[in-house]
């Protein structure tokens, strides 16, 4: 379990579902892992936690720099932190849609901001931000969440060219239903309907997302940058 | 802990480029390889791998191979569909026989290698399949009409094969690879290449083990909530 020996990651929204799962995953893999989160961290799990709200920019500064200072380097970002909201346009307000923004879509820019300059000065870096099937797939309602994570994926393009000749890579991960707290929060017909449309029949795990991730983080995927990688059950290709 | 041991595994176009490093990859990582390729072989020096002649395009003798596996191994986990040609004409001078000849082997190949393992994996209701397309299976390429053509074909029939078969525990995956130093692209005009490479952000192109490990990926159970989705490999040439 070494894929990742020697890399420092960041994690953000570590401290539950999606998050919880890639830090446990990287730190098992032998990465140095810094999980973030703006709520509490129940078990440490892991070498190290930070208290991080990703809309606050001059947190991530402290975070990265507090990073850099204790490990000299930053190898991968994990802009995982997101949260949704059921309202459709017609009836959303200003207020929620600016909420699911900041944390869904500015969290992601202030975070590659934060770690662009440190992935540089080591010499490269991958970055990874959590889209969703709902970047690239409709469903009705959560108009935010739909524009902000349809936003992180050409955010990560847009990084991935870019800085490529700087040694960075950025790629998406375009998680399906995954089995999480912001899933379980969702109505119980919602989550039938993603169920349904699922063709392997099941709900995703965060260490199916998880698998995903290391794989994006370690040098076996060098020449991966600018991509989509969906972890949906078949979701998007039906 | 290796991450696919023990996985029967045939992958075609194994004598060199992409094939052999996905060969070779799969049998580090554990898996039984079964390489196999129009083309002869020398011995692998690798006990995991053994080789076979295989015509991606002839039916029966995808018929003979996947019974000789199932009785030698009693189930197939994994199947590269790794062996492809490429044609450079456009349309206007593109002969029926080139064309058929590109379809033949590009995309008729995959789809008979794969109806020749889904018995087997339909059995056991598990299994992974992995169909090499390429970039310019997503974007259009100058010339190139039939490999273009085949190549979009696998994509597609990579989705079909994953929703059709998801209920019974088989995924099914396209790799898109960017450009990618192998025999094939060795012989293309170094100007070709140039420009590829110059469409690459990542300034370089790859190497066939980067592909391979994004078929270990994808063959594994880190992926196994990964179907029917496309894995681009390409140093960012899409992204553009």
């Amino acid at each position: 379990m070494t894929r990742l020996t020697g890399k420092v990651a960041i994690v953000t929204g570590a401290s539950r579902g999606i998050g919880a799962g890639i830090a446990t995953a990287m730190a098992a893999e032998g990465a140095t892992v810094i999980g973030c989160d703006v709520l509490g961290f129940s078990a440490p799990a892991l070498a190290a936690t930070e208290a991080l709200d990703v809309t606050d920019e001059d947190a991530w500064a402290q975070v990265v720099a507090k990073v850099l200072e204790r490990t000299g380097r930053l190898d991968v970002l994990v802009n995982n932190a997101g949260i949704t909201s059921p309202e459709s346009v017609h009836e959303s307000r200003l207020e929620e849609w600016r909420r699911v923004v900041s944390v869904n879509q500015t969290g992601v820019f202030f975070g590659m901001r934060a770690a662009i300059p440190a992935m540089e000065a080591g010499g490269g870096g991958a970055i990874i931000n959590i889209s969703s099937i709902c970047g690239a797939a409709a469903v009705p309602g959560i108009a935010a969440y739909h524009a902000a994570k349809g936003a992180v994926r050409t955010m990560t393009k847009n990084a991935a060219i870019t800085y490529a000749r700087q040694g960075i890579r950025a790629n998406a991960i375009l998680p399906g239903w995954i089995q999480t707290p912001m899933t379980a929060g969702q109505s119980a017909d919602v989550n039938d309907r993603f169920l349904d449309a699922t063709p392997l029949g099941r709900p995703g795990t965060p260490s199916d997302v998880a698998g995903a991730a290391v794989f994006l983080a370690s040098d076996e995927s060098a020449f991966i940058t600018g991509v989509d990688l969906p972890v949906d059950g078949g979701y998007l290709a039906a | 802990m290796r991450r696919l041991e023990g996985k029967v595994t045939i992958v075609t176009g194994a004598t060199m480029g992409i094939g052999r490093a996905v060969a070779k990859a799969f049998a580090a990582e554990g898996a039984w390889v079964i390489a196999a390729d129009i083309a002869d072989q020398d011995r692998p020096g690798d006990q995991k791998i053994e080789t076979r002649r295989l015509d991606v395009a002839d039916e029966e003798a995808w018929a003979s191979l996947a019974e000789e596996v199932m009785r030698r191994y009693g189930r197939v986990d994994v199947l590269v569909n790794a062996a492809g040609v490429i044609g450079y004409e456009p349309i206007h001078e593109l002969t029926t026989a080139q064309w058929q000849r590109v379809l033949d082997v590009d995309q008729t190949g995959v789809y008979l290698g794969m109806r020749a393992v889904l018995p087997a994996m339909r059995e056991r209701r598990a299994g992974s399949i992995i169909n090499l397309s390429s970039a310019w299976g997503v974007v259009g390429g100058v010339g190139v009409a039939a490999y273009n053509a085949a190549k979009g074909a696998v994509g597609s029939m990579s989705r079909n094969a994953a929703v059709t078969y998801a209920r019974e525990g088989i995924r099914v995956n396209a790799v898109v690879p960017g450009w990618i130093r192998t025999p094939l692209t060795d012989r293309q005009p170094a100007d070709a290449n140039e420009r590829v490479i110059g469409a690459t952000p990542a300034g370089h192109g790859g190497e066939p083990e980067d592909i391979a490990a994004g078929c270990v990926y994808l063959a594994g159970d880190d992926a196994r909530f990964v179907t029917g989705t496309e894995l681009v490999i390409d140093g960012g040439f899409l992204a553009v």
